[in-house]
């Protein structure tokens, strides 16, 4: 498992990157009460805003943490967005990328990295 | 967070893990490890303790203090009777609100509980326009509030003649020898009681609470879906200096004898203004909102009347989700042609409209003990 500075997780699933977000920043978030999840065939860019993620408290975003082209998401969460509080590494994952080249992916922190950036 | 006051439970707060927020120049817990959500359940199926110390507390004494207050409240603070309790509103000279306050007559003085981050404004208030009133600051008590079904069984065992209190009396009890200042009222929709208490006895008497089975603390975030649930109004978001009680529906609070033919009509700052628009209604009102889908709509979204075109004629002013409905509400302003309940108009949330029904308030029914 990979993470970004922005609390999400990413896991590689044969060709496809798993993104999801940590058990940090589901703590931080809050009772998560709304997803809002792109559209499948949608091409991100890294840094797009991809997720809407709202919680009792307040509304945040999801951004593509690589390029690429948005093959599955998660539709559980918008019908049980409490998912992402009781699961959040595992079954509230958000969306399926495909990316040209998981190599990408050597660029983000490993868990014990993540592990000193939220002390 | 070091220029920020803090309560005398600040201690208590910390032991019982509390993540504290800046919060009208205090620093507040805004929930405990339990979260949001479960705060709030809990406080509707058992009993919620609230810190509630950074509200002023306000004693006014002098001959005619009653009368002498009316000047500065559309409220009939004359026939308030002792033992009984009442909102209230300072009202500014354009009719708008300067705060929202109860009002409890106490025999030989009136008791005031005010707004955190308005008390030093309404005391100077005070002070400038009731000469001969006594204005006296009480700065040595806590005010600890206990809210939900099992809030009456909890406070009677504690400090016998709470049950037999209705909604909003008010009553001195004694509590191992301790005042307690009590009112049977709250800021949730629930049954239960704001009690004023010593500082140097309100730890002990909040461990007392939390030692019941039915008592968890509950913080700022639990205490804001719970009030929105109940379509109370937020100082500062839902009534401010340019609302008048008119336009924020609390028409209620303005008793016949203060009204046009009452016997002491008018009489208060912005009197023309707010009796004028009891006549004819101004051109906004304060309304509930159901979003359709799941989407919160937050503070500030602005309201429309149709899916495309036209400009915004409204917006919200507090909205988030409510637990005990399990899904978004709001409330904010619209025009009154806009504003009957089943109307559909639509929130612009993060650049889409999306549609949000018009709905009667309180979203859900208070449960007081009249």
């Amino acid at each position: 498992m990979k993470y970004t500075e922005d609390h999400e997780w990413l896991r590689v699933e044969g060709d496809l990157v798993v993104v999801g977000i940590t058990e940090h920043a589901a703590t931080q978030l809050g009772d998560v009460v709304f997803v809002e999840l792109p559209e499948v065939e949608a091409v991100v860019a890294k840094g797009d805003e991809v997720c809407v993620i709202e919680s009792v408290k307040a509304a945040s975003d999801i951004l593509a943490p690589v390029d690429g082209e948005i093959v599955e998401v998660n539709d559980a969460l918008v019908t049980n967005p409490g998912l992402v509080n009781e699961d959040p590494t595992g079954d509230a994952w958000f969306f399926k990328l495909k990316v040209d080249d998981l190599s990408v992916l050597d660029d983000f922190m490993d868990e014990d990295e993540y592990a000193d950036l939220i002390g | 967070m070091s220029d920020l006051k803090r309560t005398v439970l600040h201690g208590l707060h910390d032991r019982l893990g509390a993540k504290m927020v800046p919060f009208a120049g205090y620093e507040m817990p805004v929930q405990y490890p339990m979260g949001v959500m479960k705060e709030h359940l809990h406080t509707r199926a058992a009993a919620g303790l609230f810190d509630v110390s950074h509200m002023g507390q306000v004693i006014l004494r002098g001959p005619d203090v009653a009368l002498a207050l009316e000047t500065l409240v559309p409220v009939d603070v004359v026939g308030l009777e002792e033992g009984r309790q009442r909102y209230g509103l300072f009202t500014n000279d354009e009719g708008g609100i300067l705060d929202d306050l109860m009002i409890a007559n106490r025999g030989d003085h009136l008791f005031l509980v005010v707004n955190a981050a308005r008390k030093d404004v309404d005391i100077a208030h005070l002070r400038a326009h009731l000469a001969g009133v006594e204005v006296e600051e009480i700065t040595d008590r806590a005010l600890i509030a206990l809210q939900g079904p099992e809030a009456e069984r909890v406070v009677e065992s504690l400090a016998p003649g709470a049950a037999a209190m209705r909604f909003m009396d008010v009553a001195v009890l004694a509590w191992e020898g301790t005042e307690l200042w009590v009112s049977r009222s709250g800021y949730t929709g629930e049954d239960g009681y704001e009690i004023s208490v010593p500082e140097v006895r309100a730890e002990a008497f909040a461990e007392a609470l939390l030692a019941d089975d039915a008592v968890a603390p509950i913080g700022l975030g639990a205490r804001d879906s719970l009030r929105l649930e109940a379509g109370l109004c937020l100082y500062g978001h839902d009534i401010d200096e340019t609302t008048t009680p008119v336009a924020a529906g609390l028409s209620w609070a303005i008793q016949k004898v203060r009204r046009a033919g009452g016997a002491r009509a008018g009489g208060f700052p912005g009197a023309e203004r707010i009796l004028g628009e009891l006549q004819s209604p101004p051109a906004c009102t304060r309304v509930g909102l159901r979003p359709d889908g799941r989407a919160p709509m937050r503070e500030g979204t602005a309201l429309f009347g149709g899916e495309t075109g036209g400009v915004a004629i409204g917006r919200v002013t507090s909205g988030g989700f409510g637990p005990s409905l399990e899904a978004p509400i709001a409330m904010g302003y619209l025009p009154p042609a806009l504003a009957h309940i089943g109307n559909t108009v639509w929130g612009e949330v993060r650049g889409k409209r999306l549609p949000a029904t018009v709905t009667k308030l309180p979203f859900r029914p208070a449960t007081y003990k009249r």
